[in-house]
This record gives structure tokens, sequence and C-alpha cells, in this order.
């Protein structure tokens, strides 16, 4: 079953605000370090890149190694300059692409 | 603390239980030079110096299959005072790297967590690349532990 | 920062400790996402410890920290899973969950607080997966679900998690839920297995002491399934299996005699306690 991912994003902050975000996705995340019942390796298949973005201008970026958790979760601070949006990308080894996105509305 | 180590092993304490969370720490692991390596190609040679940053994970994590990360790098965020990317490396796992962060003005601060695995006893190392091209590196033992019970 | 350092004075008295190894349970209260959780309470009558207490208290600040907020929780993934599931047609009648039950918010709530519940069709006690089973082929002309297959376990999560919070309180005047209980109660006690071990041994006698590096809890349930940081999602007979495996005797089958009387009994140990489900545990 391939869930949305989660996310959580303030709905509302003040211009220039420093708003804390965390997201998480549901993925198994293979390390490529395990082998199957006959002993065969199991290939290695994780997400190896994640983006946050808010208006197309990079807000946070992450390369994972395979030693990142299953289910990978991020927390991180983005600055809020006026209302937008955020979206977030997650990067498949199989080329999958992982998306979501938040409004957020400046008061 | 070492003393009193065997008691905390308790119920089955085995020889393989004190190899693995025993205080004592093998001084070589098979990865620690190429998680140096590793931190060579991120500095590209320079020396990262102590301060600015501070990773946090915990020192005993329950269970290494998710364990904790979090770095936090003291800069305005602006103009040349801007984190541009920290490097966490784990260097007693079958390959040190774990994940590499990248900032930008946007970001506000230069803070963020996420979750590793860790494959035994080891240190954890963060080094973060500054835009005026120096470096600063925290580093962190995390025991990982062997639970009594498989369930 | 502060629990942090809480946990490290905690861990500090463990390791620093002589003689035999106990710690005590956290003192910390939990709420999640802002919802108070009840991890201590009065025990009922004829209970053998003073308190109930739920395994969160055991667990390091990390893993407690992972609960407090649905955002953190990767057992929330399942909920989530659980929850498409719910609005899913399967079977020949050509209904779902919600064909019937609506909102499981509004349906379901108060219901992971009260299972097992007694079946008179079976004369047996009957627990969420087996319910879900039973609307499965009576009401919505589909397969039953084989344990821990099919979703099962996510649907699961996802109907419990609707009680998020709510006490935990079984009815055992209906039926013969009391000698079920009975019969758990016996399951519990009896020592099995190559290490001669009883669910008792563990999670009574040596409560709140270390096996190897495992702070041994009550064996509370109420979080179940539950996420494991070393599993992913687990379910209530997949953790029983597991801890009778490590005893060394034979496993018995998920859902069979033994195992329901265990459920009923193991439930009514944790009465009082909130409904975790999906909690976080090592």
């Amino acid at each position: 079953m391939a869930s949305k991912p989660r996310i959580k994003v303030p709905k509302s902050a003040s211009a220039g605000e420093v708003i804390t975000i965390k997201t998480l996705i549901s993925h198994e995340m293979e390390s490529g370090q395990r082998k199957d019942k006959d002993g065969n390796p199991i290939p290695r298949q994780i997400i190896n890149k994640f983006t946050c973005t808010f208006d197309e201008q990079v807000v946070f970026e992450c390369d994972l190694d395979p030693a990142i958790s299953a289910n990978p979760y991020f927390e991180f601070n983005a600055k809020v300059p006026a209302s937008g949006t955020f979206k977030f990308t997650w990067l498949d080894d199989d080329g999958s692409v992982y998306e979501a996105e938040a409004p957020i509305e400046v008061k | 603390m070492q003393l009193t180590r065997r008691h905390v092993l308790g119920l089955t304490a085995g020889a393989a239980a004190f190899a693995v969370a025993g205080v004592q720490i093998t001084p070589a692991f098979a990865s620690a030079e190429d998680a140096e390596k590793l931190i060579m190609d991120f500095t590209g040679g320079a020396t990262a110096a102590e301060g600015k940053i501070s990773l946090t994970a915990p020192e005993i994590a329950e269970n290494g299959n998710t364990v904790p990360v979090s770095v936090n790098v003291d800069s305005a965020m602006e103009g040349d005072d801007l984190v541009e990317s920290v490097i966490i490396l784990a260097d007693g796992n079958p390959n040190p790297a774990v994940a590499t962060f990248h900032f930008t003005e946007m970001s506000g601060e230069a803070l963020a967590t996420t979750r590793m695995r860790l494959a035994k006893t080891q240190n954890v190392i963060a080094v973060a690349k500054m835009k005026d091209g120096s470096f600063f590196m925290d580093k962190k033992q995390v025991k990982v532990t062997i639970g009594g019970c498989g369930g | 920062m502060k629990r942090l350092l809480v946990a490290g004075v905690m861990v500090a008295s463990v390791f620093a400790g002589s003689g035999p190894v106990l710690a005590e349970p956290v003192d910390d209260t939990l709420e999640i996402d802002g919802m108070p959780i009840i991890t201590r309470t009065k025990a009922p009558e004829g209970h053998p410890f003073d308190e109930v207490l739920s395994g969160w208290l055991f667990r390091e600040a990390e893993t407690r920290d992972v609960e407090r907020e649905t955002i953190e929780n990767p057992g929330m993934i399942a909920v989530e899973d659980g929850e498409t599931m719910w609005n899913t047609v399967e079977g020949t009648e050509g209904k779902s969950c919600a064909s019937c039950h609506n909102d499981a918010a509004e349906t379901m709530k108060g219901v992971g607080a009260r299972f097992p519940k007694w079946d008179a069709d079976s004369k047996k006690p009957i627990n969420i997966e087996l319910q879900i089973n039973k609307c499965r082929t009576e009401q919505m002309g589909a397969e039953a679900l084989a344990f821990n297959k099919g979703g099962q376990q996510e649907l699961t999560a996802y109907i419990k998690h609707q009680s998020l919070g709510m006490p935990v309180e079984l009815d055992l005047t209906e039926g013969d839920m009391q000698s079920w209980w009975e019969k758990g109660k016996d399951v519990y006690y009896t020592r099995t297995g190559q290490l001669n071990l009883a669910c008792a041994s563990c999670h009574e006698t040596a409560m709140g002491k270390f096996i190897r590096a495992d702070h041994l809890s009550q064996g509370q349930v109420n979080g179940f399934p539950t996420y494991r940081l070393k599993s992913g999602l687990t379910s209530l007979h997949q953790r029983f299996r597991g801890c009778i495996r490590d005893t060394r005797a034979e496993q018995p089958k998920a859902f069979s005699d033994d195992l329901m009387a265990l459920e009923t009994y193991v439930t009514w140990r944790g009465t009082g306690l909130s409904v975790e489900t999906p909690s976080v545990r090592q």
C-alpha cells in the first residue's frame, strides 16, 4: 500500500517568521546490505533525495544514504517571506517521485 | 561504571552481550578510515574546527534501527554567515555516509533532524560547510544496545 | 534538552547503582497532539500491582518523544493505510467497512477500548482482527484476512486509533468472559519453554529490571498494534508469539483459544490505561 506522505506545516505565520516543518513518508529504505532467505543480496532501493521548496526557491534539501531509517522523517526550519506554497519531493532509486504540498498564509 | 555494567546485563549476561554492550570500545572500526576520507572529500582537505555546530544524538540508542539525530549550526543564515551543507557520518556502519543536509537563506536556521540506522556502538560525526569556506565538526558516541527480547 | 537531561540522569542512576538492578519507570506525562494519555493509574481490584503502568514509561526519552506528536509517529502511516482500507469496497456485496459503519471517527470511537468482547455466535471472546473477519465474511462477502496479512494490522490500528486516549475497560460479565479471563490467567502464570518462563516471570516478578539492555515493563497491551523501532508495525498476537518463542516454547497459533484467553486477561491487566494505538516501542 502506498500511502501519502505526511507533512506538518503551520497554516499561517507572520512575515519573515521562521517556522518548523515535519515530514514523514512510508518507505522500506532497503539498504542493499540485507540478504533474502536464499542468501541472495536484496538490491538497494531507497529514497535518495528530499527537497522542500517555497514558491520555486529551495528551502532545504537532503541527500539520503542507506543508513537513513525506514519511513524517512525530517524536521527542519523555513523562513516565510510571504503567503505561498511549500512543495515537497522525494526521489526514489527506481525513478519514482513522491510529491506533497502545503500552502501557508502570511497575516 | 565498568564494574556495575555486569549487573545491568541482568538475566542473561552472555559473552556476546559483553562484547557488544560493554563500555570498552574497539579502537579501530573497519570504516573509520572511510569516514575520514568522506570528511576530506567534503572539506576538500581543509581541517574542520570545533564549535558552531552541535550534533544531538542519544547517548544510548534503544534500537539501532531508528536513532534520532539532529544538527544545529550557529549562523545568521544571511550573506556570508551562511551554512551551505552539513554531512552526517557514522564511522562504524558498513558504509559511513548517513545523509547530507543542504541549507539556504530560506532555511532561516541551520537546524535539521532525521532518523538513522547504526549497526553497532560507534561515533556519529557532523561536519558543516560554511559559505566563507570554513568547516566545523562535532562528534558523539552512540551506544547501541542489544535487547533481551527478540519478540 | 530538558528531556535529554532527565534521560541522562535516569540512565546514570541505572548504570551507577550497585546490587540488583531496578530502574523505576520514568516520571513523565504523555500528551499526544495535546490529548492527555493515561500512562499510570490505580489498578483494578484483584490486580497483582497497585498501579498499572504503560510501557511508554519504561522507554528512553527519545523513544517516548516519538509518540508525543502523530506527525513524528511512523505507526501513523499504517493508520492512514487502514483508513484507505476502511473505505475500500471488497467482496461480492459491494461494500466497504464505511458502507455500514460510516465515519469511523464516530462509529469506532470507544471500540478499541472495549475489545475483546463476548461473541455469542462463536461462544468465544472476539478481538478487533476477528471482528473484521466476521464482517468481511458475513456482511461483505469477502474472504477472511489471514493473520497479519492483507492489511489486517493496518485496519486494526486504524480502528483502535479512533479510541486514542480512552481508558481500557472490559466487560467481563458478558457471556463466559469471566471463565476466559480465568483461562488467560492460567496461561499468564504457566511457565513454558526450555527457559521455563511464564509471562509473569518477566512482566510481574522482574518488572522494572533489565534483561540484558531491555527495561522490562508490565507488558501492557494498550498500544497495540504498536510501532516497534526494531521491526515496524507489530500486532498483539505477533508479540505474544515472539515472547513465547523467546522462552523457547512451541508457539500457539495466532487467535488460538490460548492466545484469545491471554489477550482477554492481559487487556484487563491494563484496565484504566489509555488506548495508545499506535504506540512506539523499542
